[in-house]
This record gives structure tokens, sequence and C-alpha cells, in this order.
């Protein structure tokens, strides 16, 4: 079945074998929707599903990612005719007064292999400059980080300057980072809380699929 | 460039030699076995039967290191290589012969039974750092004259690694290696492809007894190897000084090699040890502590100089549960083994100064083990120069996570421990459970235990095997043997 061989391909994380697949399905009059979800996010998911295991490594489901966007990039016109969302925005940042980044490139690194579009706002950035950028981009996630117990209270400080534009709701919000914690996330309105970059793409697929 | 430790200077490790020579020559050993002492006045060693001793002029015990053999193998039940005694090589076996058991539900440190002693065997079989398994400790539920082939039995029955084992009895010899012939075969399999290492422990001050003696003397006849262990104690049953400590146990270890070595020279044989900095505020014998670790070590780079492959008791810990004091005594032990090149390290599993065995910590030790090995390895180029077109990839990428240099050498150049050994963050380990240590210590033995497959060992040498062990138990009053869980 081509489905699985989409999905195995994905898991080997060949970027070449993925979208001559997806092309092969399309030819044969599948539908784009389900060619995305029982062939390229079946693999992503099992990817995922090793990687907790620890039967996979980080590398792997990069690669798995970028194989999934090569085969994205062949579904999305596709997605696009039938009126179907692709892959959205993330405007992505560590938050002002915070200058550590490692934790915020390698989950914008693991979006894009994804297939997210990513908007790095880079470190030290204000909480306006998130709603603003957001607003912009049309994002649908805003992806917060931050590795201070002094600068996590910015996060806050986002949600609310996404609600005063009269984004709370229509742009999900994603947090990460050392001290953070789901409880955290939850107490300050956040949609996302993800403990690695792995999860943080898992759980932003899962939120996006709704 | 593998990475060595040393804690002696050649002039020292010569000068204790000489010493232990100068020793043996004038004060000599005691050795309460006829034959071996007949065997070693055939050779030149001087007997004093009023005194009980033997002493041995210069040339003796040089012409027992001349047939001594600077390597050795030992091979699973299957015939598959799995040690390889020379140069630097490690390999891990657990500490052996302990009388206690940490209880996997309770955390009770109780006496051993055959159940216990059937899963530890099964588990082995799934540990992959530690390279043989060994008679760990003593079930209570079988007659005590047929505990130490008792042992054997099971061990060569449920997994398949070769076996660091030992007698109790001078007659148990023949038994074990009766069950190793059913096993190997043949007496010329056996020789070919050695399945045991038997410890022959002098009793400190210099000491054969009868029964080590007659160990030696059976396992070079046979061609089985032996591991010489001696144990004096700093500062009780040896001086309180390293130096003069390592002279009595290079004494004590030649004398046993000259007994080995004029009863079939060749025999092959490990040059062991388990010293202990005796702990004179507590009368215990401490593994964990710096100096006999040291005094491990040092016995190594004597044994080395001498052209034997070793042996010793390190990498194991006194504290008496999964703690902190059991990691921290037991990395540093491995670690420094590793590192000074001890060929065969007889420690995982052991808490409570060599009287306790755990499951639990012995798949903790596992990865301690792995940890330790990975320094052996060092660090050396791989595809690294020029270096300059890899950084220029980092630059142009923005990362190196999936470049062809990382694929490659991701697995190879890194070690990754666990799950005993925790490395996630947080919020991940949080999500997973939150489990200490012991908790996932306890997962992991009964993953193993629920995954374990049956040694392959062909069903008629195992029938074999339950012939002899019955055969012996029947000896001593026993009907049946324990029964023995699926």
């Amino acid at each position: 079945m081509i489905y699985d061989d989409i999905a195995r391909r994905l898991q080997e994380g060949d970027e070449d074998q993925v979208p001559r697949l997806v092309s092969q399905a399309l030819a044969h009059g599948l539908a784009p929707e389900e060619v995305l979800e029982k062939g390229l996010i079946a693999g992503m998911n099992a990817v995922g599903v090793k990687f907790r295991e620890r039967e996979v490594f980080l590398p792997d489901v990069l690669l798995a990612a970028k194989a999934m966007h090569a085969g994205i990039s062949v579904l999305k016109p596709k997605l696009a005719q039938e009126g179907l969302p692709a892959r959205g925005k993330v405007v992505i940042g560590t938050v002002q007064g915070d200058l550590h980044d490692i934790g915020k490139n390698l989950v914008a690194i693991m979006l894009k292999g994804a297939g997210f579009e990513v908007v790095d706002l880079g470190k030290d950035v204000p909480p306006e400059r998130f709603a603003e950028a957001a607003e912009k981009e049309g994002a649908a996630f805003v992806g917060l980080s931050a590795l201070l117990t002094t600068t996590m209270p910015v996060m806050a400080k986002v949600v609310e300057a996404l609600r005063s534009r009269g984004l709370g709701g229509k742009v999900k919000v994603m947090v990460g980072g050392a001290p953070v914690t789901q409880d955290y996330a939850r107490e300050i309105g956040a949609d996302l809380y993800a403990f690695d970059a792995a999860s943080a793409v898992e759980r932003a697929q899962a939120l996006a699929r709704g | 460039m593998r990475p060595k430790l040393r804690f002696l200077s050649d002039d020292l490790a010569a000068r204790i030699v000489s010493e232990a020579r100068d020793l043996l020559a004038k004060v000599g050993v005691a050795v309460l076995n006829d034959e071996a002492r007949s065997l070693l006045s055939d050779h030149g060693a001087k007997v004093d039967l009023a005194a009980g001793r033997v002493t041995f002029p210069p040339g003796v015990i040089d012409q027992a290191l001349k047939s001594v053999p600077r390597s050795f193998k030992l091979y699973d039940v299957l015939g598959v290589e799995t040690n390889d005694f020379s140069e630097d090589k490690v390999h891990f076996t657990p500490g052996s012969s302990t009388i206690n058991f940490l209880d996997s539900g309770t955390w009770a440190i109780r006496k051993p039974s055959s159940e216990d002693y059937v899963r530890y065997a099964k588990l082995m079989s799934r540990l992959g750092w530690i390279a043989s398994q060994s008679t760990a400790f003593i079930p209570t539920d079988v007659h005590e004259r047929v505990s130490d082939s008792y042992r054997l039995y099971l061990s060569l029955l449920y997994c398949e690694k070769p076996v660091v084992t030992g007698t109790f009895t001078a007659r148990a010899f023949q038994v074990m290696r009766d069950l190793q012939l059913a096993v190997r075969g043949s007496d010329a399999a056996l020789r070919a492809k050695p399945l045991t290492v038997f410890s022959a422990c002098p009793t400190s001050p210099l000491k054969w007894s009868g029964v080590t003696s007659q160990t030696l003397l059976d396992c070079a006849r046979a061609g089985v190897p032996v591991e010489y262990i001696a144990m004096p104690l700093t500062g009780f049953m040896a001086p309180v000084t390293l130096v003069g400590t390592l002279v009595q146990h290079t004494a004590e270890t030649l004398s046993g090699v000259a007994i080995s070595q004029f009863a079939s020279p060749g025999a092959p044989a490990l040059y062991g040890g388990s010293p202990a900095a005796f702990d004179v505020r507590y009368e215990t014998t401490p593994m964990g502590a710096a100096e006999t670790q040291m005094t491990d070590c040092a016995i190594t780079e004597i044994g080395h100089s001498l052209g034997f492959p070793t042996q010793a008791y390190i990498g194991m810990s006194d504290s008496k549960e999964l703690d902190a004091q059991a990691g921290l005594e037991t990395a540093m032990g491995a670690t420094l083994a590793v590192l000074s090149g001890i060929n065969n390290v007889s420690g995982p599993g052991i808490l409570d100064f060599e009287n306790c065995q755990s499951l639990e910590k012995l798949v903790l030790d596992n990865e301690v083990c792995g940890l330790a090995l990975r320094l052996a390895r060092g660090i050396e180029p791989k595809d690294d120069f020029p270096s300059t077109p890899l950084f220029e990839e980092l630059n142009r990428e923005g990362h190196l996570l999936i470049a062809k240099h990382t694929r490659k050498h991701l697995k190879g150049e890194l070690h990754y421990p666990g799950p005993v050994i925790d490395r996630a963050n947080h919020g991940r380990w949080k999500e997973e459970g939150g489990l200490p240590l012991l908790a996932r210590a306890k997962r992991e033995v009964d993953a193993h235990l629920k995954a374990y497959a049956p040694s392959r060992l062909p069903a008629a040498a195992k029938a074999d095997l339950t012939r002899i062990m019955e055969s012996e138990a029947r000896r001593h009053g026993m009907d049946r043997l324990p029964r023995r869980p699926g």
C-alpha cells in the first residue's frame, strides 16, 4: 500500500522518495488529505513514538521532518486547490530579558523541518513585538522560550499582548524552556507546553489538526 | 591513543616484586596441601614440614613465570568468543559469591534462593556491557555442600555467557568440570575453548589452604583458567602502607603461580586480587575506599609487568542500598579499572562490602560499565581533518544535526546510557512518571526478565546438566532440586 510506503520512507528520512511517492499517490487519484493523514502524518507519528521510546534520536526525527516537508511541498498546491489548510506559520522567539536561544533555535529547526513556516524573532524580544509579528504574519502559533525564572513572567505579558490585539484564542501560544512547566503554561493561558523540541513539533501538529 | 592510568613507577613496581621474591625466599608461605608442597619441592622450593612453610630460593619463581601465558580467551556455552584477556582489554563480570541479596520488593537485604538465582542468570543474559556471568550469590535452599556446583549449574542452564566461579569444597571441582564437559562435549573442546574462570583465594597473610591449593592443581591439570585472588587487609593482615600491602599480595600471588605452573606449565591464569584498606573504625573491608581501589590498579600494573592478564574486585560499593554512595563508589572503581586496563573487573551488582548482590544494581552498573568502557576508547580523530569544510557547513545550514559527518559518527563517537541513568530534561522526566532511580532500575529489571529468551544450549546438554546436578544433590541427601521458575 502506497500510504505505508510513504510512511516507511518518511521514517527513513528519505527526502527523495517521499515526494516521489506522494506524486505517485496523487497521480493515482488518491485524495490529498488522505495522503497527508495516512502517509505523511502517520509516518511522522511513528517517528514520534520511536523517539519517545528512545529507538531513534533527534537527527532521525529531523531527517523524517525534512522528508515530510518535501512531501508536503508536493501536496501543498492540491490542498490549497481543495481549500484545505497546509502547515501554519509560527512566530518564535526568546522572551524579553533572556539571551538564551539554543532551545528556541532547536525548536525552530524542528518546526521548519516538519513543514511549518517559521518567523524567528531572535532573542530578548519584547511582548508587543511578538503580538505585532503574529498579526502581520497571520501566524497560527507564537512560540515563546525562556531559560530564566526571572524572564519567564514575560510569557504572560505576551499572552496579554495577543489578547489586546484581539488575537487571543486565534493564535495559539506555545511555551517551553527549562523553568517552564505544564502548570505554568495553564496558569498564564498558553495553549501548549512542550518539554523539548521534538515534543513541541508533535504537539503543534496535533493542535493544528484540532 | 588509549588513555592509561598508572599509580606505580616502573622502578617502584620492580622493587615491590623484588621485595616479594625476597619475602618468598626468606619467610615463605604456608601451603596446607601435601600434593602442592610435594610439587613445589620437586621444582626446587624448600619445604619445612615442621613449620608447615614453603620457601622459594631465587630461580624457582623465575622458572614458574617462564611458562605463564600472556593472554587467553573465554567462550560462551555455544563456543562463541566473549572475553579476550590480552593487553589492556577490559571486561566486566558481576561481583561474586555474596551471602545476601537485595529483595526487589521490600528492598531488605535477605538470604537468596534458587528462584533469585534464576532471575539473576536470566538478567545476565541481557546485560550487554557485562561480558561474563559469575556465580554471584549463594542460594540457601540447597545443601551447602552443593551450593558451589549448583550455582554453576543454574548459570549454564539459563545464560549463555561464560562464568567466573569457584569451589567451596575440594570435591566440587570434579562436579563443576563435569558440568562444563556436558556443555562442551569433550575434554579437548573444553581446553580449546575455556568456559569458566575459577577464583582461588590464598588466606592472608601468606597462606594457601588445602582447598584453594587443590583448586590450583585441579584447574591447571584440566586446562581451566584460574584467577588468583589474594586479599591482604591493609593495617590488619598486611602492612598499613599500600606498598607493603602490595609486597605481601605479590608474594601470595607468585606462590600460587608456582603451584599452577609446576602442575601444568602454560596453565591459563589471571593475576588478580581483592585487597581492602581495612577500616579500623568499623572493622570493615571497604571496597569503595580510595586506597583499596588504588591497590587494585597497582596489582594490575604489577601483573602486566610480569606478563599476566589481570583481574581485580573493583567497581562495587559498601552501601546497603542503591543510593548516591553506591553510585559514586561503583563508578569511581569502574573508571579506575578501565583506565588501568584491568582485564577482568569483578564488581557489578555488589553492595555491602561484597556481601550483597542486587539485580537493580546490576542494571545500573551495566550502564556504568558502558560509560567506563567508553573512556577506554579515548579521543581519536574521525574525518575531522581538514576541519574547515565542516564549519562552513555549520555556517551554511545553521546546525549540524543531520550533517553526513554527524550521521556517520554520532553513535560511534557518543555513548548514550539509559534508561536507568536518566538524561531527560525535567519536563520529560516528569511527564514520563517522574520515577526515581530505584524505580527506574526495577522497571528495567522487569523489562529484561519479560524479554528473556532461553539459552540456545542444546536440549541434550541441558538434560545432561540436570542429570549431573541431581546425582550430586542425591549424594548429599536431597531427593530433588528446588523447583525452578519457568
